[in-house]
Protein backbone atom coordinates (compact mmCIF):
# COMPACT_ATOMS: atom_id res chain seq x y z
CA UNK A 1 0.00 0.00 0.00
CA UNK A 2 1.52 3.40 -1.18
CA UNK A 3 0.33 6.67 1.01
CA UNK A 4 -2.00 9.09 -0.92
CA UNK A 5 -0.70 12.06 -2.47
CA UNK A 6 -2.30 15.02 -0.69
CA UNK A 7 -5.63 16.13 -3.02
CA UNK A 8 -5.15 18.71 -5.68
CA UNK A 9 -8.71 20.13 -4.71
CA UNK A 10 -9.07 23.72 -3.50
CA UNK A 11 -11.50 25.80 -4.04
CA UNK A 12 -9.95 29.00 -6.67
CA UNK A 13 -7.04 27.31 -7.22
CA UNK A 14 -8.15 25.78 -10.81
CA UNK A 15 -6.94 28.04 -13.87
CA UNK A 16 -10.61 29.02 -14.52
CA UNK A 17 -11.10 30.20 -11.23
CA UNK A 18 -13.24 27.71 -10.41
CA UNK A 19 -13.35 24.15 -8.27
CA UNK A 20 -10.10 22.63 -9.20
CA UNK A 21 -11.18 19.21 -8.59
CA UNK A 22 -10.24 16.62 -10.76
CA UNK A 23 -11.88 13.36 -11.31
CA UNK A 24 -10.60 10.49 -13.30
CA UNK A 25 -12.76 8.11 -15.59
CA UNK A 26 -11.13 5.07 -16.78
CA UNK A 27 -11.07 3.53 -19.71
CA UNK A 28 -11.28 -0.07 -20.53
CA UNK A 29 -11.34 -1.63 -24.03
CA UNK A 30 -14.98 -2.23 -24.26
CA UNK A 31 -15.71 0.55 -21.73
CA UNK A 32 -19.01 2.49 -23.24
CA UNK A 33 -20.31 4.96 -20.35
CA UNK A 34 -16.86 6.62 -20.01
CA UNK A 35 -17.54 9.96 -22.07
CA UNK A 36 -21.39 10.38 -20.03
CA UNK A 37 -19.34 9.90 -17.05
CA UNK A 38 -16.83 12.33 -18.07
CA UNK A 39 -19.35 14.82 -18.87
CA UNK A 40 -21.59 14.15 -15.90
CA UNK A 41 -18.81 15.41 -13.92
CA UNK A 42 -18.31 18.25 -15.22
CA UNK A 43 -21.49 18.83 -15.13
CA UNK A 44 -21.38 19.05 -11.14
CA UNK A 45 -18.02 21.43 -11.91
CA UNK A 46 -15.20 19.12 -11.83
CA UNK A 47 -12.41 18.58 -14.18
CA UNK A 48 -12.83 15.20 -16.03
CA UNK A 49 -9.63 13.66 -16.54
CA UNK A 50 -9.50 10.65 -18.76
CA UNK A 51 -7.63 7.59 -17.72
CA UNK A 52 -6.30 4.48 -20.04
CA UNK A 53 -6.22 1.19 -18.57
CA UNK A 54 -2.61 0.35 -19.33
CA UNK A 55 -0.97 3.50 -17.75
CA UNK A 56 -0.05 3.36 -14.05
CA UNK A 57 0.01 6.70 -13.62
CA UNK A 58 -3.68 8.28 -12.14
CA UNK A 59 -2.70 12.47 -13.23
CA UNK A 60 -3.11 13.22 -9.84
CA UNK A 61 -6.74 12.71 -9.50
CA UNK A 62 -8.28 13.15 -6.67
CA UNK A 63 -11.30 10.90 -7.22
CA UNK A 64 -11.96 7.54 -9.98
CA UNK A 65 -14.99 6.73 -11.61
CA UNK A 66 -14.81 3.02 -12.74
CA UNK A 67 -17.85 3.64 -15.81
CA UNK A 68 -20.20 0.77 -17.36
CA UNK A 69 -19.56 -0.54 -20.35
CA UNK A 70 -18.34 -4.09 -21.75
CA UNK A 71 -14.33 -4.15 -20.91
CA UNK A 72 -12.73 -7.28 -22.32
CA UNK A 73 -16.08 -8.44 -23.52
CA UNK A 74 -17.10 -9.69 -19.70
CA UNK A 75 -14.77 -12.75 -21.21
CA UNK A 76 -14.25 -14.79 -18.15
CA UNK A 77 -16.27 -12.90 -16.04
CA UNK A 78 -17.80 -9.45 -15.96
CA UNK A 79 -15.09 -7.24 -14.56
CA UNK A 80 -12.49 -10.48 -14.16
CA UNK A 81 -9.83 -9.12 -16.60
CA UNK A 82 -10.24 -5.49 -16.21
CA UNK A 83 -9.27 -5.98 -12.43
CA UNK A 84 -5.68 -6.97 -13.52
CA UNK A 85 -4.84 -4.34 -15.39
CA UNK A 86 -2.26 -1.92 -14.31
CA UNK A 87 -4.38 1.27 -13.86
CA UNK A 88 -6.38 -0.91 -11.63
CA UNK A 89 -3.00 -1.87 -9.96
CA UNK A 90 -2.62 1.99 -8.75
CA UNK A 91 -6.30 2.17 -8.19
CA UNK A 92 -6.41 -0.58 -5.57
CA UNK A 93 -3.58 0.32 -3.83
CA UNK A 94 -4.94 4.24 -3.63
CA UNK A 95 -8.53 2.93 -2.76
CA UNK A 96 -7.43 1.09 0.23
CA UNK A 97 -5.02 4.27 1.04
CA UNK A 98 -8.71 6.35 1.27
CA UNK A 99 -8.97 7.93 -2.52
CA UNK A 100 -12.39 7.69 -3.09
CA UNK A 101 -13.87 5.23 -6.36
CA UNK A 102 -16.68 5.03 -7.75
CA UNK A 103 -17.79 2.03 -10.05
CA UNK A 104 -20.84 2.07 -11.98
CA UNK A 105 -22.48 -0.73 -13.23
CA UNK A 106 -19.71 -2.73 -14.92
CA UNK A 107 -17.41 -0.75 -12.76
CA UNK A 108 -19.26 -2.18 -9.71
CA UNK A 109 -18.17 -5.65 -11.12
CA UNK A 110 -14.72 -4.96 -11.17
CA UNK A 111 -14.41 -3.67 -7.80
CA UNK A 112 -16.09 -6.82 -6.66
CA UNK A 113 -13.65 -9.15 -8.65
CA UNK A 114 -10.69 -6.87 -7.36
CA UNK A 115 -12.14 -7.47 -3.79
CA UNK A 116 -12.64 -3.25 -2.48
CA UNK A 117 -16.17 -4.25 -2.07
CA UNK A 118 -17.27 -7.99 -1.26
CA UNK A 119 -19.68 -10.20 -2.37
CA UNK A 120 -19.96 -10.90 -6.52
CA UNK A 121 -22.41 -10.28 -9.67
CA UNK A 122 -24.03 -12.87 -11.59
CA UNK A 123 -25.91 -12.95 -14.56
CA UNK A 124 -29.57 -11.92 -14.06
CA UNK A 125 -31.70 -14.53 -12.77
CA UNK A 126 -34.24 -14.27 -15.34
CA UNK A 127 -31.87 -14.24 -18.09
CA UNK A 128 -32.70 -10.72 -19.92
CA UNK A 129 -30.83 -8.15 -20.43
CA UNK A 130 -32.72 -4.89 -18.40
CA UNK A 131 -32.83 -1.81 -19.65
CA UNK A 132 -35.44 0.91 -17.63
CA UNK A 133 -35.33 3.32 -15.40
CA UNK A 134 -35.23 2.04 -11.62
CA UNK A 135 -36.57 3.27 -8.61
CA UNK A 136 -33.72 3.34 -5.85
CA UNK A 137 -33.60 4.16 -1.94
CA UNK A 138 -30.56 5.52 -0.81
CA UNK A 139 -30.03 3.69 2.13
CA UNK A 140 -26.41 5.25 2.99
CA UNK A 141 -25.45 8.79 3.30
CA UNK A 142 -22.14 8.87 4.57
CA UNK A 143 -20.26 7.70 2.03
CA UNK A 144 -18.16 10.15 -0.27
CA UNK A 145 -20.69 9.75 -3.42
CA UNK A 146 -23.81 9.69 -1.43
CA UNK A 147 -23.32 12.93 1.16
CA UNK A 148 -25.85 15.30 -1.07
CA UNK A 149 -28.72 13.13 -0.83
CA UNK A 150 -31.33 12.68 2.26
CA UNK A 151 -31.36 9.08 3.93
CA UNK A 152 -34.42 7.19 2.26
CA UNK A 153 -34.33 9.22 -0.62
CA UNK A 154 -36.15 7.92 -3.41
CA UNK A 155 -34.33 8.40 -7.01
CA UNK A 156 -35.17 7.24 -10.45
CA UNK A 157 -31.82 6.42 -12.68
CA UNK A 158 -31.58 4.46 -15.14
CA UNK A 159 -30.49 0.57 -15.32
CA UNK A 160 -29.12 -1.26 -18.07
CA UNK A 161 -27.29 -4.61 -17.70
CA UNK A 162 -27.16 -8.48 -17.83
CA UNK A 163 -24.69 -9.29 -15.08
CA UNK A 164 -26.84 -7.39 -11.87
CA UNK A 165 -27.35 -10.22 -9.69
CA UNK A 166 -25.62 -9.20 -6.35
CA UNK A 167 -24.84 -11.92 -4.32
CA UNK A 168 -22.58 -12.71 -1.26
CA UNK A 169 -22.87 -15.21 1.50
CA UNK A 170 -25.53 -14.90 4.45
CA UNK A 171 -22.36 -13.27 6.74
CA UNK A 172 -21.49 -10.79 4.45
CA UNK A 173 -24.62 -9.77 4.25
CA UNK A 174 -25.40 -9.65 7.91
CA UNK A 175 -22.35 -7.62 8.03
CA UNK A 176 -23.34 -5.23 5.26
CA UNK A 177 -26.65 -4.13 7.35
CA UNK A 178 -25.41 -4.02 10.20
CA UNK A 179 -22.51 -1.69 9.13
CA UNK A 180 -24.87 0.10 7.19
CA UNK A 181 -22.67 -1.00 4.31
CA UNK A 182 -26.34 -1.45 1.74
CA UNK A 183 -25.60 2.23 -0.07
CA UNK A 184 -28.76 1.44 -2.16
CA UNK A 185 -31.83 -0.98 -2.59
CA UNK A 186 -33.99 -1.63 -5.45
CA UNK A 187 -37.65 -0.39 -5.13
CA UNK A 188 -41.01 -1.41 -6.92
CA UNK A 189 -39.62 -5.14 -7.79
CA UNK A 190 -36.20 -6.57 -7.78
CA UNK A 191 -34.89 -6.47 -11.60
CA UNK A 192 -32.46 -9.28 -11.11
CA UNK A 193 -32.40 -11.12 -7.93
CA UNK A 194 -29.81 -9.55 -6.17
CA UNK A 195 -30.40 -10.72 -2.73
CA UNK A 196 -31.84 -8.45 -0.04
CA UNK A 197 -32.80 -6.17 -3.10
CA UNK A 198 -29.03 -4.90 -2.73
CA UNK A 199 -28.60 -2.08 -5.78
CA UNK A 200 -25.10 -0.40 -4.54
CA UNK A 201 -22.50 -0.69 -1.45
CA UNK A 202 -19.79 0.58 0.19
CA UNK A 203 -16.46 -0.45 1.84
CA UNK A 204 -15.88 0.06 5.43
CA UNK A 205 -14.08 3.45 5.39
CA UNK A 206 -17.32 4.71 2.85
CA UNK A 207 -14.87 6.09 -0.09
CA UNK A 208 -15.61 3.43 -2.34
CA UNK A 209 -18.84 2.26 -3.35
CA UNK A 210 -20.58 0.61 -5.98
CA UNK A 211 -23.74 0.11 -8.04
CA UNK A 212 -25.16 -1.29 -10.62
CA UNK A 213 -28.09 1.66 -12.06
CA UNK A 214 -25.99 4.54 -13.88
CA UNK A 215 -26.22 8.04 -12.28
CA UNK A 216 -24.50 9.49 -14.77
CA UNK A 217 -27.42 9.33 -17.31
CA UNK A 218 -29.61 11.37 -15.00
CA UNK A 219 -27.85 14.21 -14.88
CA UNK A 220 -29.69 16.77 -17.17
CA UNK A 221 -33.43 16.87 -17.41
CA UNK A 222 -33.27 17.00 -21.11
CA UNK A 223 -31.87 13.15 -21.61
CA UNK A 224 -32.61 9.82 -19.89
CA UNK A 225 -35.09 10.13 -17.07
CA UNK A 226 -36.24 13.32 -17.44
CA UNK A 227 -34.79 13.95 -13.74
CA UNK A 228 -31.13 14.72 -12.69
CA UNK A 229 -31.33 12.31 -9.68
CA UNK A 230 -27.82 11.17 -10.64
CA UNK A 231 -26.09 14.39 -10.34
CA UNK A 232 -26.02 14.14 -6.45
CA UNK A 233 -23.17 11.06 -6.81
CA UNK A 234 -20.98 13.97 -8.74
CA UNK A 235 -21.91 17.05 -6.30
CA UNK A 236 -21.32 14.65 -3.45
CA UNK A 237 -17.47 14.28 -4.33
CA UNK A 238 -16.70 17.60 -5.35
CA UNK A 239 -17.85 18.84 -2.47
CA UNK A 240 -16.43 16.29 -0.27
CA UNK A 241 -12.85 17.04 -1.91
CA UNK A 242 -12.89 20.98 -1.70
CA UNK A 243 -14.41 20.70 2.12
CA UNK A 244 -11.68 18.17 2.45
CA UNK B 1 2.89 -30.99 -24.25
CA UNK B 2 1.11 -31.76 -20.63
CA UNK B 3 -2.43 -31.08 -19.96
CA UNK B 4 -3.55 -29.32 -17.10
CA UNK B 5 -7.26 -28.94 -16.80
CA UNK B 6 -8.99 -26.31 -14.30
CA UNK B 7 -13.06 -26.82 -13.79
CA UNK B 8 -14.78 -24.04 -12.29
CA UNK B 9 -18.48 -24.67 -11.09
CA UNK B 10 -20.80 -22.04 -9.48
CA UNK B 11 -20.72 -22.94 -5.44
CA UNK B 12 -23.72 -25.48 -4.94
CA UNK B 13 -25.74 -22.58 -2.77
CA UNK B 14 -25.60 -19.58 -5.83
CA UNK B 15 -28.47 -19.78 -8.39
CA UNK B 16 -27.65 -21.40 -11.62
CA UNK B 17 -30.45 -19.51 -13.95
CA UNK B 18 -28.27 -20.88 -17.13
CA UNK B 19 -28.37 -24.53 -16.18
CA UNK B 20 -32.15 -24.05 -15.21
CA UNK B 21 -33.07 -22.57 -18.78
CA UNK B 22 -30.97 -25.69 -20.29
CA UNK B 23 -32.70 -28.05 -18.00
CA UNK B 24 -35.78 -26.44 -18.89
CA UNK B 25 -35.57 -26.81 -22.40
CA UNK B 26 -34.21 -30.67 -22.25
CA UNK B 27 -37.64 -32.08 -22.32
CA UNK B 28 -38.95 -30.00 -25.26
CA UNK B 29 -36.21 -31.62 -27.49
CA UNK B 30 -37.06 -34.89 -26.16
CA UNK B 31 -34.28 -35.38 -23.44
CA UNK B 32 -36.23 -36.76 -20.63
CA UNK B 33 -35.15 -37.26 -17.44
CA UNK B 34 -32.76 -34.67 -16.11
CA UNK B 35 -33.51 -33.65 -13.07
CA UNK B 36 -30.91 -30.61 -12.95
CA UNK B 37 -28.08 -28.78 -14.92
CA UNK B 38 -25.35 -26.81 -13.67
CA UNK B 39 -23.29 -25.16 -15.94
CA UNK B 40 -20.00 -24.70 -15.73
CA UNK B 41 -16.68 -23.29 -17.70
CA UNK B 42 -13.55 -26.16 -18.33
CA UNK B 43 -10.37 -24.33 -18.99
CA UNK B 44 -7.31 -26.75 -21.06
CA UNK B 45 -4.00 -25.39 -20.33
CA UNK B 46 -0.96 -26.83 -22.15
CA UNK B 47 2.07 -26.75 -20.16
CA UNK B 48 5.38 -26.48 -20.89
CA UNK B 49 8.15 -28.30 -18.95
CA UNK B 50 7.69 -30.75 -16.61
CA UNK B 51 4.22 -30.73 -14.43
CA UNK B 52 5.79 -30.83 -11.08
CA UNK B 53 4.89 -29.56 -8.26
CA UNK B 54 5.77 -26.22 -8.51
CA UNK B 55 3.54 -25.70 -11.36
CA UNK B 56 0.74 -27.31 -10.23
CA UNK B 57 1.08 -25.05 -7.10
CA UNK B 58 1.40 -21.97 -9.74
CA UNK B 59 -1.68 -23.40 -11.97
CA UNK B 60 -3.51 -23.25 -8.62
CA UNK B 61 -2.56 -19.71 -7.49
CA UNK B 62 -3.92 -18.78 -10.95
CA UNK B 63 -7.48 -20.57 -10.65
CA UNK B 64 -7.52 -19.37 -7.33
CA UNK B 65 -6.98 -15.75 -8.43
CA UNK B 66 -8.06 -15.40 -11.67
CA UNK B 67 -9.76 -18.27 -13.71
CA UNK B 68 -12.66 -18.77 -10.88
CA UNK B 69 -13.73 -16.23 -8.15
CA UNK B 70 -13.58 -18.00 -5.18
CA UNK B 71 -16.56 -15.61 -3.74
CA UNK B 72 -19.06 -18.05 -6.11
CA UNK B 73 -17.11 -20.67 -7.70
CA UNK B 74 -15.14 -23.53 -6.59
CA UNK B 75 -12.76 -25.60 -8.89
CA UNK B 76 -10.70 -28.52 -9.44
CA UNK B 77 -7.51 -28.85 -11.13
CA UNK B 78 -6.78 -32.12 -12.72
CA UNK B 79 -3.70 -33.51 -14.46
CA UNK B 80 -4.32 -35.03 -18.07
CA UNK B 81 -1.86 -38.43 -18.79
CA UNK B 82 0.33 -37.21 -21.44
CA UNK B 83 -0.08 -40.75 -23.26
CA UNK B 84 -3.57 -39.04 -24.32
CA UNK B 85 -6.74 -41.06 -24.27
CA UNK B 86 -7.08 -44.71 -24.17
Amino acid sequence: MTARPSPTATLNGGPTGRWNVRIGVVTFPGTLDDRDTQRAVRIAGAEAVPLWHRDKDLKQVDAVVLPGGFSYGDYLRAGAISRFSPLMETIIDQAKAGMPVLGICNGFQVLTESHLLPGAMLRNNHLHFICRDQKLRVESTSTAWTADYTAGQEISIPLKNIDGRYVADERTLDLLEAEGRVAFRYLDGNPNGSLRDIAGITNEAGNVVGLMPHPEHAVEPLVGTGRTDGLGFFTSILKKLVNA
Amino acid sequence: MARVVVDVMLKPEILDPQGQAVQRALPRLGFEGIADVRQGKRFELEVEGPVDDAALARIHEMAETFLANTVIEDFEVKVETSEGPK
